[in-house]
């Protein structure tokens, strides 16, 4: 009997330092999974850098300001890129800006619920589904003719294709991402303080201007800024509809390109080491972008997640 | 008096401003949805799913290559994102205090960010240059990158809404670590999981960016990991900005069936979101 008994206690022993060996393995396994989303940041930002040393090595700050884009010569300088990103990017926030306002303050002030709010959400999530490829496609074959009238019409060169055109498709791609944030921050304004406004016999136009809009203004301003981090990175619909021209673009209504369109364009074709190292720093260049425009972004949402939980 | 005439006015002036800019936003999506559905739908039938792509010039090619290509794809992605996702966002709400944990969520947030051709460099480096050749695999990675930090996220967000208690009671019973997070945290925010990898999965099947020098595209159908290979994305992307009306049309059936794949699986995610809500 007594012999059992502690056979049994040692059975026990032995079964809990297995457990205390498997759960620290499973920690373990949890550990490595979050470490391996760190190597993975890492090793993208490694792997760009050595591969676009030669290409720095070779022409060090005029990579960022040489017009020349000339592979036959083997001068490369990104300057009409990084234009064509920063033009059609910052055109389609502006287009995008009043739409997605509307829509963060009819849904997060106006029409929190009800049919008209659920249609609109709906509509506003199938959009951001929607592939950026079926965007360019249908911008190549129903936009770019309508921009080409309107060019022929007012005596622009009638490319058709260019900036403008990819600053459209852009803004109807980035409405649904700010718009969507920006709901959500204007919804988040304390009740009470617009409740005080209202009782100081305020109409809602101006409970919207002087108390919803500057208490969000940091949420607003981040959704912003993170919608233009996604229209810097964007290529598929860019690269349709924006003509391909290595040139420095001479207005907003001629063809150029961007730096992830250059990429989608030429990355298969580059031949010899400079011309595909050159590339790779225009994608370095992209990344170090859009990564500093994130995190100001996340920055900005946390201040106000924070000033908001007070 | 007046004055509230017109303060009044700018507050109806406004709403109707507010209305007609929110509402005409909703313009583009119908008039995309018209388009596809006008164009796409007489180039679909049953030969347009299992006929490889013909040569200019004959009809009746289809796109079953591309269909199978991109089903092959986002397995690849998923085996490689999901277990690694779902490890990671446990690690994320299971440590969240940690100095190493901020720094990992930090990196998520950036893995985010990247913009999807800066991804598909990386599988070029990473694996095509290495094996030396255009290859399913390659593209898989690629995408799969680009689904991890959605899968990160929403399991980090599901796992928050979890009652600590439930936890507790688990391990208070003298259940282990690994079983209370395997057989009693993870099944109870299942649903929410599943939301995360659905809605991943409809953002990366109608990727295009990652996938031109990794997957690179194939006319013919291709089920070997190491060979290139096509899909619906690569596809219409190829045929759309070629000069052949016949492969226009091909294209635009091949968008149409996109568009339905992913559509219906961001409906599905909604609904499993909805019907099996997280909650306690």
């Amino acid at each position: 009997m007594r012999r059992v008994l502690f056979s049994g206690k040692f059975i026990g022993v032995i079964q809990r330092e297995a457990n205390i060996d498997s759960d620290r393995a499973f920690k373990n396994i949890l550990y490595i999974s979050g470490i391996i989303v760190l190597i993975l940041v890492l090793g993208i930002f490694v792997s760009l850098t050595l591969n676009s040393f030669p290409s720095i090595k070779a022409f060090g700050m005029r990579f960022l300001t040489g017009k020349e884009w000339d592979p036959v010569s083997r001068e490369f300088g990104a300057l009409p890129f990084i234009i064509g990103t920063f033009l059609t990017s910052f055109i389609a926030l502006l287009i995008s800006i009043p739409f997605s306002l509307a829509i963060s303050i009819l849904l997060g002030e106006y029409y929190k619920k009800g049919i008209l709010s659920s249609t609109l959400n709906t509509t506003i999530e199938l959009l951001s589904g929607i592939p950026s490829i079926i965007y360019g496609f249908w911008g190549l074959f129903v936009l770019v003719p309508i921009v080409r009238a309107f060019e022929i019409k007012f005596g622009i060169s009638p490319y058709g294709v260019g900036i403008v055109t990819s600053a459209i498709i852009l803004a109807i791609m980035i409405i649904p991402y700010s718009a969507s944030l920006g709901r959500e921050v204007i919804s988040l304004v304390p009740a009470d303080i617009k409740e005080a406004a209202y009782s100081l016999g305020a109409t809602r136009y101006e409970v919207v201007r002087d108390v919803v809009m500057p208490y969000a203004r940091s949420g607003i301003f981040a959704g912003f800024l993170l919608s233009l981090g996604r229209a810097l990175g964007e290529t598929m619909a860019v690269t349709m509809v924006i003509g391909n021209s290595n040139l420095l673009p001479s207005s907003i209504f001629a063809p150029g390109n961007t730096m992830a369109s250059v990429i989608a364009n030429e990355f298969t074709e580059a031949t010899g080491n400079l011309y595909f190292s050159a590339l790779i720093e225009v994608g370095m260049v992209l990344f170090l972008l859009t990564t500093v425009i994130n995190i100001i972004g996340r920055i900005a949402i946390k201040k106000m997640a924070f000033e908001g939980g007070q | 008096m007046n004055l509230l005439k017109i303060r009044t006015f700018k507050d109806k002036l406004f709403l109707s401003f507010v209305l007609l800019f929110a509402l005409s936003s909703i313009l583009p999506l119908f008039f995309i949805i018209f388009y596809l559905t006008k164009q796409g739908i007489s180039a679909i039938n049953w030969h347009f799913l299992v006929n490889l792509p013909k040569p200019v010039g004959e009809t009746g090619g289809g796109i079953s290559n591309a269909i199978v290509g991109t089903f092959l794809l986002v397995i690849l992605a998923s085996a490689f994102a999901i277990p690694i996702g779902i490890g990671a966002g446990v690690y994320l709400f299971e440590f969240r205090r940690s100095k190493l944990a901020n720094v990992v969520r930090l990196s998520v947030d950036i893995l985010q960010g990247i913009p999807s051709i800066v991804i598909g460099i990386i599988a070029y480096l990473w694996v095509v240059k290495r094996m030396g050749s255009f290859s399913a695999l390659s593209g898989g990675i690629a995408l799969g990158v680009m689904m991890l930090p959605i899968v990160i996220k929403s399991t980090e967000e599901t796992l928050k809404l979890i009652p600590y208690s439930l936890k507790e009671a688990s391990l208070a019973l003298g259940v282990t670590y690994q079983r209370t997070i395997l057989k009693v945290i993870l099944p109870a925010g299942l649903s929410g999981i599943l939301t995360g990898v659905l809605i991943s999965i409809a953002r990366i099947a109608g990727e295009t960016a990652p996938l031109l020098f990794t997957a690179f595209g194939n006319p013919f159908m291709n089920i070997n990991l190491f060979k290139p290979i096509n899909s619906l994305p690569l596809l219409i992307y190829n045929y759309a900005t070629s000069p052949y009306p016949e492969w226009h049309k091909l294209a635009w059936g091949a968008s149409f069936i996109l568009i339905i794949f992913v559509l219906l699986l961001n409906f599905i995610a909604k609904g499993i979101a909805k019907r099996w809500k997280v909650q306690f």
